[in-house]
């Protein structure tokens, strides 16, 4: 149940970015903007310690006082972002790890299609549906 | 797992009919034709780099991606591993493979060595989008000393 998902490209532009309240979908954006100064912080300090091997699921980049951002990084060094609700706190790491295995599945999909050239901005329905599906039902 | 003849009897009839159709037989129109083969395995690498290391951990340096192609790529488009990997540890490559799936059907030895470099074009592309996917830009290009066995050299251009 996110609130707000984004994909960002290797070179830190979004490729797909989404909220379910749209009145303030800026505060959104901006929110996955700080993220990914945590989440090039996470790769880069890994990469220097002795870790044998690194995980894709970065886990909680930070928390605010309503939200919580979680990160996971591909093999190609696309960025998915989430901001889920503070106030739901029955989603377990279990659950936002199998919420961005469905991501990276999708998006491999949409690499995958001969039409999409990659670099553009995502506008496969497919893909939206799938996000919807994980996204917050605001009534 | 699809039966891998598949895949070579399309590779052949795409070479076959990129010939065919070429209307410019000097070296000028071979180029291109072989710059449209490089090009797709271009694209179809860019894919395979998305969905292959799926769930395979992060790589760490250079050398892990160059182990991931000769391993698990190789594995899944010609259901073998290649037979060696050099490095010279300044950005150079070099894939070996003795029994290349897609010469091996054509000779054993020294015949058909000027045609085998357009059954070369479109694994070379695929390595450079497979490579390109996983952030490391590159030059590959092939050589055949005798078929089957083949040479894949992979230099990783540093900006």
């Amino acid at each position: 149940m996110a609130v707000c998902i984004a994909v960002i490209a290797k070179e830190n532009y979004p490729l797909y970015i989404r909220s379910v309240p749209t009145e303030n979908e800026l505060k959104f954006h901006y929110m996955v903007h700080t993220s990914l100064d945590v989440v090039d912080e996470k790769i880069s300090a890994l990469g220097k310690a002795l870790v044998d091997q690194r995980e894709l699921y970065l886990g909680l980049l930070y928390p605010t006082e309503d939200h919580k951002v979680y990160g996971y990084v591909t093999n190609s060094k696309v960025k998915f972002v989430m901001v889920v609700d503070s106030s739901n706190t029955a989603l377990r790491d279990n659950e936002i790890r199998s919420m961005f295995r469905k991501l990276h599945n999708s998006y491999t999909d949409v690499m995958c299609n001969p039409f999409y050239n990659p670099g553009d901005r995502i506008h496969s329905r497919a893909f939206d549906n799938m996000v919807t599906a994980m996204m917050i039902q605001v009534c | 797992m699809a039966d891998a003849v598949l895949f070579e009897f399309l590779h052949t009839e795409m070479v076959a009919e990129l010939w065919a159709r070429a209307s410019d037989p000097s070296p000028g129109g071979q180029k291109t034709s072989l710059w449209v083969l490089e090009n797709m395995g271009f694209r179809v690498g860019q894919s395979l780099g998305e969905r292959l290391p799926r769930d395979t951990l992060a790589f760490r340096e250079e050398l892990d991606a160059l182990k991931f192609l000769c391993r698990d790529l190789w594995a899944a488009v010609f259901q073998k591993q290649t037979d060696g990997l050099r490095t010279n540890h300044q950005g150079t490559y070099i894939i070996l493979d003795n029994d290349f799936p897609l010469l091996v059907r054509m000779a054993a030895g020294q015949q058909y060595l000027e045609e085998a470099p357009k059954f070369l074009a479109f694994t070379c592309g695929l390595l450079r989008g497979t490579l390109n996917t996983l952030g490391i830009k590159s030059l590959v290009t092939a050589a055949v000393a005798a078929l089957p066995a083949c040479k894949f050299q992979v230099v990783i251009q540093r900006a």
